[in-house]
């Protein structure tokens, strides 16, 4: 017996022993999803939230409307748009090359998602450097930093600390999105337990799911409680 | 070019309509979650801070649960959970026929659920920051538990919890259209039919964004009236500073 048959043979259950191998490896697909996504869309939040603070007039406006455009438009809608839509222009990508990335649901979960929580993220960041006070840039120009050197060493620590907690928000509510991927025929958790319960007419079949994805979800906060005290730890007063 | 745009028209082959009607189901699938979901959530919030222990922590489990389980899970184990143990519950009373559960009410009550879930921690922050004075006073002057949390705590709350119950509010507007898997026909689903009949994805998606940032928009306006006069009282957000 395979080990990721091992859990429905302890709880007892058929539909979860037969269909363990396929939620498991449904599993990788979403914290991969989830993992790449939060990740490159940080890397691109920070540079965002910077431009949106200190860029030219034009960036500002656009960036605001980036933002704004994807936190205002559900991720199922965005996810049709890219997998559906772009897919639509099937000869422009074939001709650009770019086909194989466009045909795969797998890139395209990953692209939208990677655009959709960037906007979150860069929302989250320029709230955090919003919030340091104004004393701080004056104090670390007064002592002969760049512009660039206050912000990257002065500015953004302290902007960190207080993202800590909604950036923690964010890898959640992803982690749940990325359910949705299973609506573009992609088999990560939530895609095979609806195959499982397409062909078993079993209901237990979603409440393990469910389990699953709310023990990943608290390990995930656990972890990101114990990263916020760690980061945190000199400004304790105790 | 052009013509395609006549596909979203309210002409002859045009989904103007379709699309109208799929806008005014996402709607009121919003506002019939939100006052259901706004309530169950004050309610868990003061369930929380309850005396009892075992209360507290049923509140806490709840939270938890609909906090870390997918949306689109929570549905469908609503859609296909209770619909099946209604199903049970109609063939032992014997009654003719079979029972089917309403896309509609099961949207409902998952996305309330979840709403209840996420509001209940803007509830909690919002009761936390009422001074444990106002209700001594208020038991001072003679009223009683429920009077003084009505007349009392309650309009201070709502100003102090308005903006993470709007934000609450713009979460909900865009998780509606997961209703569209269990058939509900709100504005995804006309939107991925229309797909299906004509072919033309990026002009249907499309427009489902615009018609999504548009309620977006209008709601986060709306949001920002209302905080404006919940706080007209106070001097700082609004009046002597501006």
């Amino acid at each position: 017996m395979n080990w990721c048959e091992y859990p429905g043979y302890i709880v007892g259950s058929e539909v979860f022993q037969n269909y363990g191998c396929r939620m498991f490896s449904g599993l990788w697909i979403t914290f991969q999803l989830v993992a790449i996504s939060v990740t490159i869309g940080f890397a691109l939040a920070v540079g965002l939230a910077v431009a949106r603070l200190y860029g030219p007039r034009w960036a500002q406006v656009a960036i605001n409307g980036y933002t704004t455009f994807f936190r205002g438009t559900p991720l199922l809608c965005q996810l049709f748009l890219v997998y559906y839509g772009l897919g639509q222009f099937r000869l422009f990508w074939q001709d650009a090359g770019l086909w194989w990335f466009f045909r795969e649901p797998f890139y395209c979960a990953l692209l939208t998602f990677t655009i959709n929580t960037a906007a979150y993220q860069a929302e989250i960041l320029r709230g955090a450097i919003q919030s340091i006070p104004r004393g701080q840039f004056e104090g670390a120009l007064s002592l002969g930093l760049h512009r660039w050197a206050s912000l990257r060493l002065v500015i953004m620590p302290q902007a960190m600390i207080l993202a800590l907690r909604p950036l923690g928000n964010e890898l959640i509510v992803m982690i749940k999105s990325s359910a949705i991927a299973s609506l573009v025929t992609l088999f990560d958790l939530m895609g095979a337990t609806r195959l499982a319960f397409a062909r078993s007419f079993d209901i237990s079949i979603y409440l393990y799911a469910a389990l699953i994805y709310l023990a990943v979800v608290e390990v995930v906060r656990r972890v990101w409680d114990r990263l916020e005290l760690r980061l945190t730890r000199h400004m304790a007063l105790r | 070019m052009l013509e395609k745009f006549a596909l979203l028209g309210f002409g002859p082959g045009g989904w103007g309509w379709a699309l109208l009607q799929g806008a005014s189901i996402t709607i009121s699938i919003a506002l019939a979650t939100l006052p259901f979901g706004l309530a169950l959530g004050l309610a868990i919030a003061l369930a929380k801070r309850s005396e009892k222990a075992w209360l507290r922590r049923l509140a806490t489990i709840y939270t938890t649960v609909f906090r870390g389980v997918p949306e689109l899970l929570t549905l469908y184990i609503v859609y296909f959970g209770v619909q099946i143990l209604l199903q049970q519950l109609w063939v032992k009373l014997g009654l003719a026929g079979s029972f089917s559960m309403p896309p509609f009410v099961a949207g409902m009550i998952a996305l309330g659920m979840v709403l209840s879930a996420f509001s209940s921690e803007v509830w909690m922050g919002a009761l936390n920051s009422i001074q444990p004075g106002q209700r001594e006073a208020a038991a001072a002057l003679g009223l009683s538990k429920a009077q003084a949390f009505r007349l009392v705590v309650f309009p201070q709350l709502m100003r102090v919890a308005l903006p993470g119950l709007g934000n609450n509010w713009m979460v909900l507007l865009k998780e509606t259209s997961l209703v569209s898997v269990i058939t509900l026909p709100d504005i995804m689903f006309i939107t991925t039919r229309a797909n299906v009949v004509t072919k033309e994805p990026f002009l249907f998606f499309g427009a489902a964004m615009a018609i999504y940032l548009f309620f977006s928009l209008i709601s986060a306006w709306s949001i920002g009236r209302l905080e404006a006069r919940a706080n007209r009282g106070y001097a700082a957000f609004g009046g002597a500073t501006r």
